[in-house]
């Protein structure tokens, strides 16, 4: 979902399915197991009306801030959406910890609230968002970046930003239980919450299944 | 019984011999936790020289119960129960980001009386959180009377979110559209009655507990954390304000009806533990005001909740919500491929993040100052392990 | 348990105070003072019980924010001898089992209660304790406590008010009162 110009493409690929999927979605609640796959695509004509909602006009703030990071990271810089008080932009993993060096040291987004990551099996990635605030400049105080970037899923590695910014520490030490991500450079790459004789896949990979679903 | 000259001959034979004390046999690793009185669903390693903590390491999770991943599977709305029992005491709070940001996927608008009454659920809320962390505070500095009174005085503030909301304390009252039912008739009578009882109070536990110079010798400056830290560590809630930096969701990024409140942001700045355990209070004071005015601007009538479809859900997409929780900010990234479920939900919590100032304060302190260090932190395990 | 006994006698004399054995002779001396006493004194003592019930300090998940209610002033358990012992779990002769037992937390349960002086009683307070609850399917939460520790008294709810805690506890003091000392 962060790459919106792939989603248009889905609904090519079931156009038969809106009006029935529509109905039958309620109905699909009891059979649960297989749950996951068959709504995916009754969802998707949906998604093809809002996004130009979204569009039109971007917070003229926040694109400033936008443009200032281009202007020093050129094309490097993806923008995945920009909205009122909400900014996410891409980079390349090799390129995250100079961004992150340039936002804290120039913009002055001086905390990391918290590190989400998801995987995506789909497209063999994990994604990893750092979410940036500032505490010190008050016109930012409202705003939350999201630095992201996507790594392979067989074997995930991402340079940590611990460096730039301290308040990730245990952010990445869950991340990397959780979804197995190793941050090159952290000191502590272990277990963090769950129990120390945990022997299976890292529980937020989407392969793993929790019990009866 | 052997004699002391087998022993020692004894010892011998093993190979045992005296040993000049080294710098590593000094140390002491000491284990906190769980089961200890001073800590809760949480257990931390420290190492003392002497009486002087010179190591500490965090050991969470044991009460880590997999919200995140059992979101994947619940739709919307079946995620409401679960997800506020992390923090069942304020639990008005923990689904309120997650309301926001579930409406932000989906596209609702909260009609304004619900909204109203949100924000006071949240407020009460806050009080009832607040008052039991002082209950503990005060258990673990052995003041049973500061135990007892705001147990005692939270009991009210409960009994008026039970008229609310139907249930003591894990409410499930915010939903996504706005909350679940409407005022009880006397209701903004009963909270103005309770809030002026209150805020009488209020003044006797400065007295008791606050102004007590046993307290404060055990409180001021202990555990200083200075703004620059509080700020690179990105500490958050009462512990941040207590460092100098005047941030609360609330002011920062108003959501709901909160820019129409007049409040101001109480901070401190000096950064020590009296100061972290005084802005709570502060704020609690600050509630008082703000459910006040909820009260007087709020709409008489009106829906309170908007008509939501019987399985929500929006385009994809993902949203990333936070409101002012007792505890600091609480925010919710929710991640939407267009099915009544979510993606990917992560929960980011104050607690969490202030966990990482713990090892950073309690070095260099003494033993006995690590209570009140630690349960200043306003620290809930159970909700830094979700 | 008779013919090792004569078997073990014969041999060698020095073998009824040795420590293996001794263990076996206190339980056998403990077997018969109950039985003499149960009859005159066992009322007595399991009065002495009752309303002195040392819960351990281990909280296990959310339902320690209802218990440490129940302590306060309104609902007071200290009226029926809970007082939370803040002290060792060597005094202490019951656990509440406050909610969710999480993998992690289940060892230390266990090693909580070995600890433990006989006689000891446990209460599985909550839905998460009796059975999952909530967390039924979470993958770190055990499916009830009782595969980890006898449970005495199940109190349900999620979390359950003051008032069912305090219900739990008169039925534990019923059960008590009915059983021999042991």
């Amino acid at each position: 979902m962060s790459d919106n110009k792939e989603e248009p493409k889905k609904p090519a690929a079931a156009p038969t399915k809106p009006s029935t999927a529509k109905t039958t979605a309620p109905a699909a609640k009891p059979t649960t197991p297989a749950a996951a796959k068959p709504p995916a695509p009754a969802a998707k004509p949906a998604a093809a009306a809002p996004p130009p909602k979204k569009e039109p006009e971007p917070p003229a703030f926040e694109k400033g801030l936008v443009d200032e990071i281009k202007k020093k990271f050129g094309d490097s810089i993806k923008t995945v959406f920009i909205r009122p008080r909400r900014i996410k932009i891409q980079v390349e993993p090799h390129d995250i910890t100079e961004v992150a060096t340039f936002l804290r040291d120039s913009m002055g987004l001086d905390h990391a609230e918290s590190v989400t990551g998801t995987d995506y099996p789909k497209d063999g990635q994990i994604e990893v968002t750092y979410h940036l605030g500032s505490y010190s400049r008050e016109d930012l105080g409202a705003h939350v970046l999201s630095l992201t970037t996507r790594t392979n899923r067989d074997d995930p590695k991402l340079p940590t930003l611990i460096n730039v910014y301290k308040s990730v520490e245990y952010h990445e030490r869950e991340t990397f239980e959780m979804l197995g991500v190793y941050f090159e450079g952290h000191p502590r790459n272990e277990r963090f919450l769950l129990p120390e004789d945990w022997a299976d896949i890292p529980p937020l990979r989407k392969d793993f299944r929790i019990k009866g679903r | 019984m052997t004699s002391l000259d087998e022993k020692f001959e004894e010892s011998k034979r093993l190979g045992l011999q005296i040993v000049k004390e080294s710098e590593e046999d000094r140390l002491m690793t000491l284990s906190v936790g769980p089961q200890h009185p001073g800590s809760g669903h949480f257990r931390f390693t420290i190492k003392v020289d002497g009486d002087y903590i010179v190591y500490c390491d965090p050991d969470p999770g044991y009460v880590h119960r997999g919200e995140e991943k059992m979101s994947e599977y619940r739709n919307f709305i079946q995620n409401i129960p679960h997800l506020e029992r992390p923090v069942i005491h304020d639990s008005t709070n923990i689904t309120y980001s997650y309301s926001l940001a579930v409406e932000e996927l989906v596209g609702i608008e909260v009609p304004r009386r619900g909204q109203y009454i949100r924000a006071i659920a949240s407020e009460l809320n806050r009080q009832v959180y607040t008052l039991y962390w002082l209950a503990i505070y005060g258990i673990f500095l052995g003041h049973s009377t500061m135990f007892m009174w705001p147990t005692g005085d939270r009991e009210l503030f409960i009994d008026l979110l039970e008229a609310l909301t139907g249930a003591r304390v894990t409410h499930a009252f915010n939903i996504p559209g706005g909350v679940r039912n409407d005022m009880p008739d006397g209701f903004k009578d009963r909270c103005l009655r309770q809030v002026k009882y209150f805020e009488k109070r209020l003044k006797e536990y400065e007295d008791i507990f606050y102004n007590m110079p046993l307290f404060r010798q055990r409180t001021e400056g202990v555990g200083v954390l200075t703004k620059e830290d509080a700020i690179k560590l990105g500490v958050a809630g009462s512990v941040l304000r207590a460092s100098g930096v005047p941030y609360d969701i609330r002011k920062a990024e108003p959501y709901d009806i909160y820019n129409e409140i007049d409040f101001k942001v109480q901070y401190m700045k000096t950064g020590d533990s009296f100061a972290r355990s005084y802005v709570p209070f502060l704020d609690m004071k600050e509630s008082c005001n703000i459910i006040r005015q909820l009260l007087d601007k709020m709409p008489q009538s009106g829906e309170v909740r908007a008509k939501l479809q019987p399985n929500p859900k929006g385009p994809p997409g993902e949203a990333y919500r936070r409101v002012e929780s007792g505890r600091g900010a609480l925010g919710y990234h929710i991640i939407s491929d267009g099915t009544p479920k979510p993606y990917r939900v992560k929960i980011s919590v104050g607690s969490f993040r202030n966990m990482l100032a713990l090892p950073f304060l309690l070095v260099g302190q003494k033993l006995a100052d690590m209570p009140s260090v630690y349960w200043s932190l306003n620290y809930w395990p159970v909700e830094a392990d979700r | 348990m008779r013919k090792k006994q004569q078997g073990g006698t014969a041999p060698v004399k020095k073998e009824l105070v040795s420590p293996t054995t001794f263990n076996v002779y206190v339980s056998k001396l403990s077997d018969v003072l109950v039985k003499a006493l149960d009859a005159p004194l066992g009322y007595a003592i399991n009065w002495g019980r009752i309303w002195s019930l040392w819960p351990v300090h281990l909280e296990t998940a959310c339902c320690s924010v209802e218990f440490g209610a129940a302590s306060g002033p309104r609902y007071d358990v200290e009226r029926f001898g809970i007082i939370e012992a803040f002290g060792s779990l060597r005094q202490c002769d019951l656990i509440v089992v406050q909610g969710t037992v999480t993998r992690k937390m289940a060892p230390r349960l266990r090693m909580v209660y070995d600890q433990m002086p006989e006689p000891k009683y446990v209460i599985a307070m909550g839905a998460c304790a009796i059975t999952g609850g909530l967390y039924i399917d979470s993958y770190n939460v055990l499916p009830g406590v009782d595969s980890i520790v006898p449970v005495d008294v199940y109190v349900p709810g999620c979390p359950p008010r003051p008032e069912t805690l305090i219900q739990g506890t008169m039925l534990l003091q019923e059960k008590i009162k009915r059983s021999k000392i042991k």
